[in-house]
């Protein structure tokens, strides 16, 4: 009954959706209130539906129904609850409801927030969101319905797959459909700007937060699952540059790119048809990036089920999508004008040219994710594209767009000089260069690369310092009082460029420094890894809720003293039949010691894998600190006020273009 | 205009590149066992485990090994087609009972219908090992010769069996 509830609640959903997509978009162009005035209620209705949708399955997973072949399919009577509970987005089916839960939530929130904007505005954006959801509904009743009966009943479900019976599994792919999915919103604002012709000043500063809160939930779900493959995969790498990996990455460089666009385009008015081109960008990636999970054209380690039939559909609904909004860019965009006027060295400039690196990582990224299926489609053989071509075309790129990161904010808008910008940041310079080659030399042997990671790394800190002390700076005064009245937006920039440069830390000295020891270990060996010594003092056999496991106990210590005893865990799964690796870490601020356990050889020995990862952490923690850079930029008190006194609002902000 | 253009022109580009490459199969790696001897065995009949069967029991007929177990649920969508199968005599079909009980396969049997020959039992996976099984159900075409010439991972679609495998069956009931 439960299950066809939820079956019920999409089939209404998407039909609301089909008015909400429909009657707001023709109300707009024929200037009916009416038909516009749908758009509110539509999307609210649309959400709750959906959300009944999703409250359904989860608890026919959370009650073990397993006549839903969704459910027989993805979980099982041994599996505990929270898992259960997470399972309801483990299946395929279960993550497409997820996204259209999370499309429609973010369009429920549009709803909400949108009272200053114009009805033509809200009824576009509104409408756009629609005719996604109508896609995405349609895409599940007709390939990927979760609700699908099974018949007679399954006496017991195959279980989640182990790999993702895992707390950071629970919480990862919502965080990143979120971003995915609130990537729609800065499209549909696009979209509705070139609907409506005005692609103004006005148009930038409303999709600006909505950009910016897609991109912070992007931040936080790559970097869930970055650090679920590090201590879940057993092989202490945090970036496999798969596929899967790349679809989630692209979207999120496109969407740092639009973030600084949009920035420009708000204070100066200039490159809208080009942050009109990112938005749209954005969200196609994203829609790509479901496409190449969802339809198997290319091999992952991320072994989804796929199905060529549900390729096909997201393929079309990619190509209306993105070939749509581009026909619709190529009329609109030329009567665009160019905006703001800016010399070859300015903060527009500065900004325009980290956009195009940050565009041309995206599109080497693309190439080599893409590249094996080219050549295969080309029938000129079957090839993978690994991590070797990925790292030397990217970290290229990125490094004249960080020096650039550290200039940017530091120049005038209009018009900035070399001579000028030089002096000002002449000692930023010289503490990069001093602590780039000091920092190797201390930890040990120096070499050019390591030091040119640091270089970035200093150079960023260094300039975001810079930066802070001019703001201070009354006449040769520091005025410290100052450091409360700055902006919170300007605050947010710092924490997320700083990010940056914790994030180079922890990967140049993981890359430098880490030592990785494959070692066969008896009951009493010792191995010496990164100061401390590991103790190997054997295995016993546990029990979990739904496997058994063999639990290893390392005993680590330093200078012959114990220090802490590690657990890494060799499970096995019954229902699945499969075997899986937990890591045991011991995490800190300086660095990660990882044990794993191989496969037994012999009677009581064991492979082991021990890992010292020095500054790893540093990489999550320079994702959260970006992340929570954009947070505090959506607290600016701009948006406060506009939340506050939204009628206060001018009707007409100038554009000057 | 024309520059405002690219964009699409791009898209069109890696629109049709994705639109052929659904057409392609990334899994279709040439499996290391097509084409070679396949593993032999001897194991236990399900029906009757005192008596043995193995490959040499097949030898010079065209056959087929499909790999199933009563706790797979994909085993039952392929399920149907196998059935029809063996009531058309079309290929004799044996099943290897992977990693299951005795009296769950049986009464899994009962209740679906049987379409094998002969159904063994590989209650370690052992034998599911010699042959590279990763998930269930497989199924391989084995020839006169005992040697493999096809394996199909997954439930066997219709399609799959109507395009791919009947027409190498019947080529290879000729010769």
């Amino acid at each position: 009954m439960i299950p066809e509830i939820g079956q019920f609640a999409l089939i209404l959903a998407l039909l609301l959706s089909i008015v909400q997509g429909v009657l707001p978009l023709a109300g707009a162009a024929r200037g009916n209130p009416v038909w516009m005035g749908v758009a509110r209620p539509a999307s609210r209705g649309q959400f709750l539906f959906v959300a009944l949708a999703f409250g359904c399955l989860a608890y026919s997973f959370v009650t073990n129904d397993f006549s839903v072949l969704n459910v027989a399919n993805n979980s099982n009577s041994g599996l505990p609850v929270p898992y259960r509970f997470a399972a309801t987005w483990g299946s395929h089916e279960g993550s497409m409801l997820l996204w259209v839960f999370m499309l429609t939530g973010w369009s429920a929130a549009v709803s909400i927030a949108s009272r200053s904007l114009p009805e033509e505005m809200v009824a576009r954006v509104l409408g756009v969101m629609g005719l996604i959801g109508t896609g995405f509904l349609l895409f599940m009743l007709l390939t990927s319905n979760p609700f699908d009966r099974l018949f007679p009943a399954a006496q017991d479900g195959r279980d989640m797959n182990p790999l993702l019976q895992d707390p950071g599994m629970v919480i990862h792919p919502p965080m990143l459909y979120m971003g995915y999915v609130g990537f729609s919103v800065a499209f549909s604002f696009a979209i509705a700007a070139l609907l409506g012709g005005k692609l103004d000043s006005t148009w930038a500063r409303w999709s600006r937060p909505w950009t910016t809160l897609a991109w912070c939930f992007l931040t936080i779900g790559i970097m869930l699952g970055s650090w679920w493959a590090y201590y879940e995969l057993g092989w202490g790498g945090w970036w496999f540059w798969d596929p899967v990996e790349n679809a989630s990455f692209m979207p999120w460089i496109v969407g740092t790119a639009l973030i600084h666009s949009l920035a420009v385009t708000e204070r100066r008015g200039a490159f809208k048809s080009w942050t009109v081109l990112l938005a749209i960008t954005a969200f196609s990636l994203s829609l790509l990036g479901t496409f190449l999970v969802r339809s198997g054209v290319l091999t992952s380690v991320h072994a989804f089920a796929t199905d060529p039939k549900r390729g096909v559909f997201i393929l079309i609904f990619l190509a209306i999508v993105t070939g749509g909004s581009l026909v619709l860019f190529a009329v609109r965009a030329p009567k665009v004008g160019l905006g703001g006027k800016f010399e070859i060295v300015s903060r527009e400039s500065l900004l325009l040219g980290n956009n195009v690196l940050l565009a041309a990582a995206c599109g080497s990224v693309l190439l080599g994710t893409l590249y094996p299926l080219f050549l295969d489609a080309l029938q000129l053989g079957k090839i993978s594209v690994g991590p070797p071509y990925f790292d030397s075309v990217f970290a290229p790129l990125m490094a004249p767009a960080i020096f650039l990161m550290g200039v940017g904010p530091l120049a005038r808008w209009k018009e900035a000089r070399i001579p000028d910008l030089a002096m000002r940041l002449r000692w930023a310079a010289v503490i990069a260069v001093v602590s780039a080659i000091l920092v190797p030399l201390i930890a040990g042997e120096w070499t050019l690369m390591k030091s040119f990671g640091y270089l970035l790394a200093f150079w960023v800190f260094a300039a975001s310092l810079t930066s802070i002390r001019e703001r201070l700076l009354v006449g040769t005064q520091l005025e410290w009082s100052r450091l409360g009245q700055l902006p919170r937006g300007y605050w947010g920039m710092i924490a997320a460029h700083v990010g940056i440069g914790v994030f180079i830390i922890g990967v140049t000295t993981v890359k430098s420094y880490e030592v990785e020891r494959d070692v066969r270990m008896d009951i009493g060996d010792t191995v010496a890894v990164g100061g401390y010594d590991l103790k190997f003092e054997g295995t016993e056999e546990v029990a979990g809720p739904n496997y058994s496991a063999a639990r290893g106990t390392v005993v680590v210590s330093r200078n012959g003293k114990a220090v802490r005893t590690l657990h890494p865990e060799k499970r096995f799964y019954p229902v699945q039949q499969s075997t899986m690796t937990e890591a045991a870490i011991d995490s800190g601020l300086f660095g990660d010691l990882y044990v794993s356990l191989g496969e037994p050889v012999g009677d009581r020995a064991w492979s082991v894998r021990v890992y010292s990862k020095p500054f790893i952490t540093w990489i999550w923690g320079g994702c959260v600190l970006m992340a929570l850079g954009g947070f505090l930029a959506l607290t600016d008190r701009r948006y406060r006020a506009s939340l506050a006194q939204r009628s206060a609002l001018p009707a007409h902000a100038a554009s000057p273009s | 205009m024309t520059k405002f253009l690219l964009p699409l022109g791009g898209f069109i580009a890696i629109f049709a590149f994705l639109f052929i490459g659904l057409g392609l199969n990334p899994r279709e790696v040439p499996s290391p066992f097509i084409g070679k001897a396949a593993p032999t065995f001897e194991l236990g009949n399900l029906h009757r485990p005192d008596s043995r069967f193995g490959t040499q029991d097949m030898a010079g007929k065209v056959w087929l090994l499909n790999v199933w177990a009563s706790w797979c649920v994909a085993c039952r969508d392929e399920h149907p087609l196998l059935v029809d199968l063996a009531k058309q005599d079309t290929i004799p079909i044996v099943g290897l009972n992977y990693k299951d009980k005795q009296d769950q396969a049986l009464a899994w049997l009962k209740q679906f219908g049987n379409p094998y020959r002969v159904a063994v039992m590989d209650a370690d996976g052992r034998i599911g090992i010699d042959f590279g099984v990763y998930g269930v159900p497989e199924t391989f075409l084995i020839d006169k010769k005992g040697i493999i010439r096809f394996k199909h991972i997954g439930p066997i679609t219709k399609k799959a069996w109507e395009e791919k495998m009947l027409p190498l069956v019947r080529e290879l009931q000729k010769s």
